[in-house]
């Protein structure tokens, strides 16, 4: 486990210090979703209708935006190298990456989603069902988007590739996380919901790192 | 006959030469007899007439394009378990033709649309997934075409192959649940007209021809990979010298 | 006496082109081997292989006398590879940088001796600096840096460990892989200038294994 907490402390310490980049990721999330009513009018209830769909849509290009970063400095320094020359299992730092990689970039967007909820005029247990949601699906993306960010590791045109491979990946998330807040907007219970979120993260916890593992290993040869 | 004599490229480069020519022959005489019977023989329908028929192309590519997808994985299975070449091979010989049958599935569907449904588009479960898996294929082939080393491109997309296909059920299943909650898609593509054992019989020999059309076509694509990435070896040099004299 | 590191009949293919093939050696303990050949030859390549970092398209490789696929992790914990980049990250100082590359090797290192190392790579003043704030030749010290660490891992694999260096510290390295090897230590490295060692040195062409 030394390998875990040393790469989870160092990915953190560096997202502290390349602060302003990850400023940069959160306004963009809040700018794609203050997009919307300028496209589709400012009528309060289309706005509440496709409130939740627009926050969700909006985080999912926002951690979109931020995954090239999960790998490719540390690829073009050699550190990545040096890692998976540990003696130490190679899932247990991927791991690391990936939980740094979702608590810089994932847990914003997680924290400030509710003040663009209110924009939409979403109600209380709607934005708290709307975080909730956020908090459970985010993670799921960044441990899917680790595959493609590792599979298109140093290849011209990176990032649009790694959109066409991962954003197809992402649709039931989206699915079952504005669908939550749908539901609770509804007065509907949303444990269904929430169960299946879970039980994505816990599945892609399970898979991610060994396929993440053997992609960073076919882009270091 | 030891089955794993044909693992090698060399030794499957002949056999899928003799082997494709015939499925080609029996991909036409089933695309004829089925074309037929969905065409001339098979009764009108008596709630959505001519229109109806469409769905003897439709169904069959779109069983075929998701059967293509988890043939890939099954491939990149064994080309990541084993190491062997020639699976990687398969796979990307494969892709084309599932995307392809992807891309007409995702047409018929909404030329079949607009008279049913009155749009071309409409958002049911089904097409909508057809339109997911047609991105998980361009994914595929971007993948693939866009890595130049070769080894690494054959590896990735294996990885994104298992990847998509571990994806596949749980994104129908998100779709189709999606589906349910927002709209009632109003007539369902395949359980629309009651079968009459004519159409059944013309369904079933036109999904038989995309088979064969699909082993012919990736049959003699998976020889000129072959050709290609085997190039630096003294039997494909001289098979190239051969085809070269021949033009 | 077992070998430290055996290689046997490496072939190395880059794309089409095979850069070298039935490559044989064997790395005894005390024994400095330098890799030579020209540019694009498949020196780095066959560092890599040699580390396990490339996969190999044709041969073997044994770790003290074990088939290195079955011992990877001893083989990784016995391994010291500096590569040609300095695995460094602009943001961090370099006392970070080596602490970090310390622990997430597995080697449970403390800050001080990290400190230390730095300051006997003549490096105490920039030790707390960002490393984007470094010369090359710096940030290559801070590189070499583990070396001072690393003296519980026998073979170190160096590619080009003596680039932008001034005299004075290509003369304290290449005292430091003598010290390595009158250790017990083996060095494989690859250089494109000629150094003077103690230790009798051993020459691997790799264009003599080119097709």
């Amino acid at each position: 486990m030394k390998s875990f907490f040393a790469v989870l402390h160092r990915d953190l310490l560096l997202a502290w210090r390349s602060r302003a980049d990850l400023l940069i990721a959160l306004a963009f999330f809040v700018i794609v979703a203050s997009l919307f009513p300028f496209g589709v009018g400012a009528e309060p209830n289309q706005l509440r209708a496709i409130g939740p769909g627009v926050v969700w849509v909006a985080a999912l290009l926002a951690s979109l935006l931020a995954l090239p970063r999960m790998f490719s400095q540390d690829h073009d320094s050699g550190v990545l190298e040096q890692l998976l020359l540990s003696p130490e299992p190679a899932v247990l730092w991927v791991a690391a990456k990936i939980a740094a990689h979702w608590l810089a970039t994932g847990l914003p967007l997680v924290l400030i989603s509710p003040l663009l909820g209110l924009m939409y005029g979403l109600d209380g247990a709607s934005l708290a069902v709307l975080a909730a949601s956020l908090a459970l699906g985010t993670p799921i993306l960044s441990l899917v988007g680790a595959i493609g960010a590792a599979l298109t590791l140093g290849l011209r045109g990176a990032g649009s590739l790694l959109a066409l491979l991962v954003l197809p990946l992402f649709v039931p998330v989206l699915v079952f996380g504005a669908g939550a807040v749908d539901a609770a907007s509804a007065g509907m219970g949303v444990s269904a919901q929430f169960s299946l979120l879970g039980a994505g993260v816990l599945g892609a916890v399970a898979l991610v790192p060994w396929a993440c593992v053997a992609a960073l290993r076919l882009a270091c040869e | 006959m030891n089955i794993f004599r044909y693992s090698s490229p060399q030794t499957f480069y002949p056999l899928a030469g003799r082997m494709a020519p015939w499925f080609g022959v029996a991909a036409a005489l089933c695309a004829l007899a089925g074309l037929y019977l969905a065409f001339f023989a098979a009764p009108t329908d008596a709630v959505q007439g001519e229109v109806y028929r469409i769905i003897f192309i439709h169904v069959p590519a779109a069983w075929m394009s998701m059967f293509i997808y988890v043939v890939m994985a099954f491939w990149s299975a064994i080309g990541l378990g084993l190491g062997t070449r020639l699976s990687f091979y398969m796979t990307q010989a494969l892709a084309p033709t599932g995307a392809l049958f992807c891309f007409i599935a995702l047409w018929t569907g909404a030329l079949w649309g607009r008279p049913t449904w009155g749009a071309y588009w409409v958002w049911d479960a089904r097409l909508t997934s057809q339109l997911l898996l047609q991105f998980l294929y361009f994914g595929f082939i971007g993948l693939t075409r866009s890595i130049e080393d070769p080894r690494r491109a054959d590896r990735a997309g294996a990885i994104i192959a298992l990847v998509g296909v571990v994806n596949v059920p749980i994104i129908y299943f998100s779709v189709k649940w999606w589906n349910t909650l927002h709209q009632g898609a109003s007539v369902s593509m395949t359980k629309a007209p009651s079968m009459a054992t004519t159409m059944l019989l013309g369904m079933l020999i036109l999904a038989f021809a995309a088979w064969f059309y699909s082993l012919a076509v990736t049959l003699s694509r998976v020889r000129s990979i072959i050709l290609e990435r085997e190039r630096h070896t003294d039997w494909a040099q001289s098979e190239i010298a051969e085809k070269g004299a021949a033009l | 006496m077992l070998a430290m590191l055996q290689a046997r009949q490496l072939a190395c293919l880059r794309g089409e082109r095979r850069l070298f093939r039935q490559l044989d050696l064997t790395v005894h303990m005390g024994e400095l081997w330098r890799i030579v050949g020209a540019n694009g030859m498949g020196k780095t390549s066959l560092l890599r292989q040699l580390c396990g970092l490339r996969h190999l398209d044709a041969g073997d490789l044994f770790w003290q006398g074990q088939a290195l696929a079955h011992e990877r992790d001893a083989f990784h914990a016995g391994l010291l590879y500096l590569g040609h980049a300095p695995a460094l990250n602009e943001l961090l100082s370099p006392l970070e940088n080596l602490h970090f590359a310390c622990r997430a090797a597995g080697d449970e290192v403390s800050r001080s001796a990290c400190e230390a190392a730095l300051a006997r790579m003549g490096l105490s003043r920039p030790m707390h600096l960002p490393c984007k704030l470094l010369s090359q030749g710096q940030r290559r010290r801070v590189g070499l840096a583990r070396l001072l660490l690393a003296s519980g891992r026998p073979l170190w694999v160096l590619d080009e460990p003596f680039t932008a260096l001034d005299a004075a510290a290509v003369a304290d390295l290449a005292a430091l892989l003598d010290a390595h090897c009158g250790a017990g230590g083996a060095v494989i490295f690859t250089s494109h200038q000629d150094v003077i060692f103690q230790t009798s040195l051993k020459l691997l062409n790799v264009e003599d294994f080119a097709s």
